[in-house]
């Protein structure tokens, strides 16, 4: 428990004061706009436009710069600035079969209808410092180009499913949960969750992916497809009547496939991990859909035996603004509950001294 | 796109409305605002906004499954009725009220047969030239980085 506590407003104001200045850094450097942010640091934007639960790039670009950077503070920022606004409706789900591919790949296929397209990568950097990039105003070198094809890039999991080898998803038309509504239940339904892991914090679900990797929860996984572009965002204003295109977004998506051994209803055969996020998170989605296939194990008839597979361990403490909040509240006066705690202690050894005697 | 429309929406009509607010919501506002230098605009008044809310994103579960809810997105909108009466409606991903603005007016231009064709040529027929070209240069990149396993098969 913390009680209220008056005083410090001249500290508090000195305080913010100087962490302006601290945010500004060296005045003889030209500012940083959000501008740049936005155009420049796109993955830091990506993670808070994902984390922050909202999809605007300028938004997350200011959080960043107001938060000196802090990823965390920046989403909790964009959290806070949404509960401002009125919600028009929701969108028609996300076409991500129709994507505009940047970059699709498979781990399955060699050879597959669409090929793999390596798009703009870190993947076969050599990982070394590249100190050129410590001088300005280099251009970059041309991006090369070559003649596309117009056939459509058919999902991985589509082959897998047409030969009856991939679990199809159940398609229900249900209107899914929605945890800025109403707050989170147990036994949460797959909607619940991956609302609730697209928003989760990327080094959480990065940690207990890779648990799920080396032994806690037993998955193989392979990545089916992971696959990067833009997409149609359709919402039908009930003024009209009907579905328009109301923006394209980036978005990241990965299908993870898994063996599954088979049940009393269901063959052997391979099940889904999906993962979705917004942006160029690509290891948030294949941490996302590491998750979701380990916390499928109920439904699949799997034992639970792994932190992975414990949707109430998960998604309890996916939330990096939750998780934040409550982590950093310690940091209030708890002057009460202290001095009877110091009571207590004084009260223990006092008891434990006279004993002694 | 729903398979139905609602009743007296005709289809053709509605696609062809469906493809200029795709195009002026996608587009760039600065890149709306640099078509409309040499245009002469009639008065209208704004019935609703501009004003930014939020719009709900859904993914589907493994891609083709259950809708769940991804996240939001900023979204401006506006209504406009012009002088002769005609309604212009705009959904503008983002926060930029002038885009949104402009929107709803060249929607509700371009219900008006004297002005549609005009509209058209000004304005819908370049942003949608621009964003063919702009679709067209990210095909022509990915297909660049798309990997040939050439070398790998002659190994063999």
């Amino acid at each position: 428990m913390y009680v209220a506590v008056k005083g410090g407003e001249v500290a508090i104001d000195a305080a913010h004061a100087w962490l302006a200045e601290a945010r500004r850094g060296d005045t003889a450097l030209p500012e940083l706009s959000t501008a740049q942010i936005e155009q420049q640091m796109t993955l830091a934007v990506d993670r808070v436009m994902a984390e922050g639960s909202c999809y605007d790039r300028g938004l997350a670009a200011l959080a960043l710069k107001q938060a000196r950077g802090d990823s965390i503070e920046a989403a909790f920022l964009l959290r806070a600035y949404r509960t401002t606004l009125t919600r028009f409706g929701h969108a028609a789900p996300l076409d991500t079969a129709a994507m505009g591919i940047t970059r699709r790949i498979s781990a399955t296929y060699k050879d597959l209808p669409g090929g793999q397209v390596l798009g703009p990568t870190f993947d076969y950097t050599h990982r070394l410092l590249d100190f050129a990039l410590v001088a300005e105003g280099m251009a970059p070198a041309d991006v090369p180009e070559r003649a596309a094809d117009e056939a459509a890039i058919p999902r991985v999991s589509e082959l897998l499913a047409r030969e009856g080898l991939m679990q199809r998803e159940a398609a229900a038309e249900a209107e899914p949960s929605d945890l800025t509504r109403e707050p989170l239940t147990f036994p949460a339904d797959r909607s619940a969750r991956l609302q609730n892991l697209a928003r989760g914090d990327e080094g959480f679900l990065l940690g207990l992916g890779y648990s799920t990797q080396r032994g806690y929860g037993n998955a193989h996984p392979f990545v089916g497809e992971i696959r990067q572009g833009g997409v149609m965002v359709e919402f039908t204003p009930p003024e009209l009547g009907f579905a328009i295109e109301i923006g394209e977004i980036d978005v990241t998506e990965c299908q993870m496939v898994n063996q599954f051994h088979g049940s009393l209803t269901e063959p052997p055969q391979f099940t889904r991990g999906y993962g979705l996020v917004f942006g160029s998170g690509e290891r948030k989605s294949m941490a996302m859909a590491l998750v979701d296939r380990a916390l499928r194990a109920q439904e699949l008839g799997e034992d639970i035996t792994a932190p992975a597979q414990s949707a109430e361990f998960v998604l309890y403490h996916s939330d990096n603004v939750e998780a934040t909040g409550f982590v950093e509240h310690l940091k209030l006066p708890h002057y009460v509950d202290f001095q009877s705690e110091l009571e207590n202690i004084r009260a223990m050894r006092a008891s434990v001294t006279k004993a002694a005697e | 796109m729903p398979d139905q429309l609602p009743a007296g929406l005709d289809a053709a009509e509605t696609a062809k409305r469906r493809h200029w607010m795709g195009l002026l919501a996608r587009a760039k506002g600065e890149a709306i605002v640099s078509l409309l230098v040499d245009l002469e605009l009639p008065a209208y008044r704004r019935i609703r906004g501009p004003e930014t809310g939020l719009v709900m994103l859904r993914g589907r579960a493994g891609g083709d499954g259950a809708a769940f809810n991804l996240g939001e997105m900023t979204t401006t909108r506006c209504t406009i009725r012009t002088a002769e009466g005609q309604v212009g409606h705009a959904y503008v991903a983002g926060r930029d009220q002038r885009q949104a603005e402009h929107a709803a007016l060249l929607d509700a231009l371009l219900q008006d047969p004297d002005w549609h064709a005009a509209i058209m040529t000004a304005v819908i027929v370049p942003l949608d030239h621009a964003e063919k070209a702009c679709i067209a240069l990210r095909a022509r990149r990915a297909a660049a980085t798309r990997v040939d396993f050439l070398a790998m098969a002659t190994m063999r």
